[in-house]
């Protein structure tokens, strides 16, 4: 509770824009306003098919509330500040990163070569180094999972490099 | 007793057995390991849900939820951290008396109680969900809108997160649901000339995302984290002594537990912090709470357990989901073609008692399998997180890609991590973006046929009674949370 308290009150001393209720506040509310723009380029049903309200009516109602609600958690936080969080280590970075690797590398290349490498990719930058392990996670564990939904539920993985080799 | 005869159905179903033996066990593990839990591993095991008739899917589903939240206190007695964010609580004084030596009769208690309050939560169910299912033969549109309305308010009191946090998180829930066709005129809503989300996203990307994904990326953040373990010897069953001391509690509790868990979107975290207090305000040992009380840990673990029967009344009754687990089983049922409502119960009730009875199995078999293999299960804390992780990645991207044989669900599966993610750092609780996302059709379309009914005039709402009744419960359900936190501040002060 001190602690947080601590955090709290650090908090308050930084400049307004680098505090995350801000941060966060205005991003919720950017997309928001993005989001409410694009409910303006939705098709309009003429009158006499319309039942009850437009289509756009529903999400932009909904979009005005997430803004009326975020300017209302930036102003409770003005008063009771947020406590400052953590900085992210190195290793979320590279977690999220690989998930960047998994998109372009799927897309790219191979569907079972993304899993693979991914899963060695996070298990090495977490810590582990023992190959033996790299390669039951990366290697191994991918082929059962590999195996069990190509042959017990039936699925066909998309095509790529090693996935061709496989079902030619 | 035709309906205790369908309850018992799943003991003469070796099919079903098997299921239940599986889904109890694999609930077990999940509820040990620290960031898994109930509900993600049900998001997990979704995909694989659609090889099952459901039946045994939703019976899978159920055991998992049971079995996991039971299995959380394994780990919150042995290594202080809490399996599930419901076994919080037992944390408390599990650990203490852990570390006093008695590791073995915290956790007699924990199975003990948990036992008697999923058991006692099942009876509850199996009264209180027809009786609410008969209610809602009087709803029309306009009291499906409120009811929804009212489930959707109830976030703002969940345990995680600030009030106003929760509801923008279940407003954003709701938003999602907007994307694709619009059911009604079949225009196109947030697709970005994105052909592939013409058809809404998903259940699955963004509840795997939200869960799986959003925890992996958490748990990046944690891996220099040690982990102190408690050697256990074996599980005890409580004394009398222990009994003596702990029955009123336990009962307390699992009748706290039954009717938080029935409150739409609360579940067990929340009751175990109530189920925890209450036996703290009841008992004759106040001062032992903190330090290793015996009533502490029966308070928190029979109100949480109690809790999975209670939030699956309104799941099946009204399809509002009770908690974020029923969330996840909710999902199963939508996919699997089975819509809860009173029509549930009349047409398909071999169905119906066929989950409670399964419950109620589930409930037995973690007592047994707790007893027998809580040294086994307590093993399963020390795989690492650097081996553990990837591989549910493996299964989450396969899984996820399973339902629709599309690689873009794999992608919205990742971007709902990186959002969930990002939700939590900040405060933002997700369970009740999945709850919005349920939810959003219906309060969407039973508000477009409401207004098409009542001839776009909004204030015929307050001329239905039932209607009016859950738009003062929302009322209610909004100001309680402003006005506890206004009350918590004075008392700081």
């Amino acid at each position: 509770m001190k602690n947080v308290q601590k955090q709290k009150r650090a908090n308050k001393s930084l400049p307004f824009f680098v505090r995350d209720e801000f941060k966060v506040s205005l991003i919720i509310i950017l997309i928001s306003v993005a989001l409410l723009i694009t409910t303006f380029t939705f098709d309009i049903v003429p009158p006499i098919l319309n039942r009850g309200i437009q289509p756009a009516t529903f999400p932009k109602a909904l979009l005005v509330l997430i803004i009326v609600m975020t300017l209302l958690i930036y102003y409770l936080a003005t008063k009771n500040p947020w406590k400052v969080e953590k900085k992210l280590p190195r290793s979320f970075f590279l977690t999220l990163s690989s998930f960047v690797i998994f998109v372009v590398v799927s897309k790219t290349l191979d569907f079972f070569l993304a899993i693979s490498a991914l899963s060695i990719f996070v298990s090495y930058c977490w810590g582990e180094k023992r190959l033996f392990y790299l390669l039951l996670v990366g290697i191994i564990f991918p082929i059962i999972v590999f195996i069990f939904f190509e042959t017990i539920l039936g699925l066909r993985f998309p095509p790529g490099i090693i996935t061709n080799i496989y079902y030619s | 007793m035709d309906n205790l005869l369908l309850m018992l159905a799943p003991l003469f179903s070796s099919k079903l057995l098997l299921v239940l033996f599986f889904g109890t066990l694999f609930g077990l593990i999940l509820g040990v390991l620290p960031g898994l839990g109930p509900t993600t591993g049900g998001a997990l095991i979704l995909p694989f849900t659609m090889t099952l008739d459901p039946l045994s899917a939703i019976v899978l589903l159920t055991s998992i939820y049971c079995a996991g939240t039971y299995g959380g206190a394994i780990t919150a007695v042995l290594i202080n951290t809490p399996g599930t964010p419901a076994a919080a609580a037992t944390c408390l004084d599990g650990y203490p008396l852990a570390q006093k030596g008695e590791a073995g009769r915290a956790l007699g208690m924990a199975t003990v109680s948990s036992t008697v309050g999923g058991i006692f939560s099942v009876v509850i169910l199996v009264f209180f969900a027809p009786i609410l299912a008969q209610l809602a033969y009087e709803f029309g549109q306009p009291e499906y809108f409120a009811l929804a309305i009212f489930g959707l308010t109830m976030l703002a009191s969940i345990g995680e997160g600030s009030p106003i946090k929760n509801l923008i998180a279940g407003a954003f829930g709701i938003l999602i649901s907007t994307v694709g066709k619009d059911f009604m005129t079949s225009i196109d809503r947030f697709t970005f000339g994105v052909n592939e989300l013409t058809e809404g996203i998903g259940f699955i990307p963004v509840v795997v995302g939200l869960f799986a994904m959003s925890e992996m990326l958490t748990q990046s953040t944690l891996i220099n984290q040690i982990f102190n373990r408690i050697a256990l010897k074996a599980i005890k069953l409580p004394s009398k002594d222990d009994y003596k001391k702990t029955w009123k509690t336990i009962l307390r509790s699992s009748g706290i537990g039954s009717f938080i868990g029935v409150l739409p979107a609360e579940g067990g975290t929340v009751a175990s912090l109530i189920g925890y207090s209450e036996a703290k305000r009841f008992s004759k040992n106040p001062e032992e709470f903190g330090k290793g009380s015996i009533e502490g840990i029966a308070g928190a673990e029979a109100a949480n357990n109690a809790a999975t029967g209670g939030a699956m009344v309104p799941t099946l009754a009204l399809g509002i989901p009770g908690s974020a687990t029923t969330a996840v089983i909710l999902t199963g049922l939508i996919i699997h073609g089975v819509r809860p409502g009173p029509d549930l119960f009349r047409e398909q009730p071999d169905f119906l008692y066929g989950i409670f009875g399964a419950m109620l199995i589930a409930n037995i078999l973690f007592f047994i399998f707790g007893f027998f293999g809580a040294k086994i299960f307590a093993r399963i804390t020390l795989v690492p997180n650097k081996i553990l992780w990837p591989m549910i990645f493996a299964v989450s991207v396969c899984g996820t890609y399973s339902l629709n044989q599309s690689i873009i669900d794999v992608w919205i599966m990742l971007f709902f991590g990186v959002v969930g993610f990002f939700m939590r750092r900040y405060g933002f609780s997700v369970v009740p973006v999945i709850i919005g996302l349920i939810l959003g059709e219906l309060v969407e379309g039973t508000l477009r046929q409401s207004l098409v009914i009542f001839d776009g005039n909004w204030l015929m709402f307050l001329t239905r009674p039932i209607a009016l009744t859950f738009f003062i419960l929302s009322l209610i359900a909004l100001a309680f949370p402003l006005i506890r936190s206004r009350k918590l501040r004075k008392k700081n002060d």
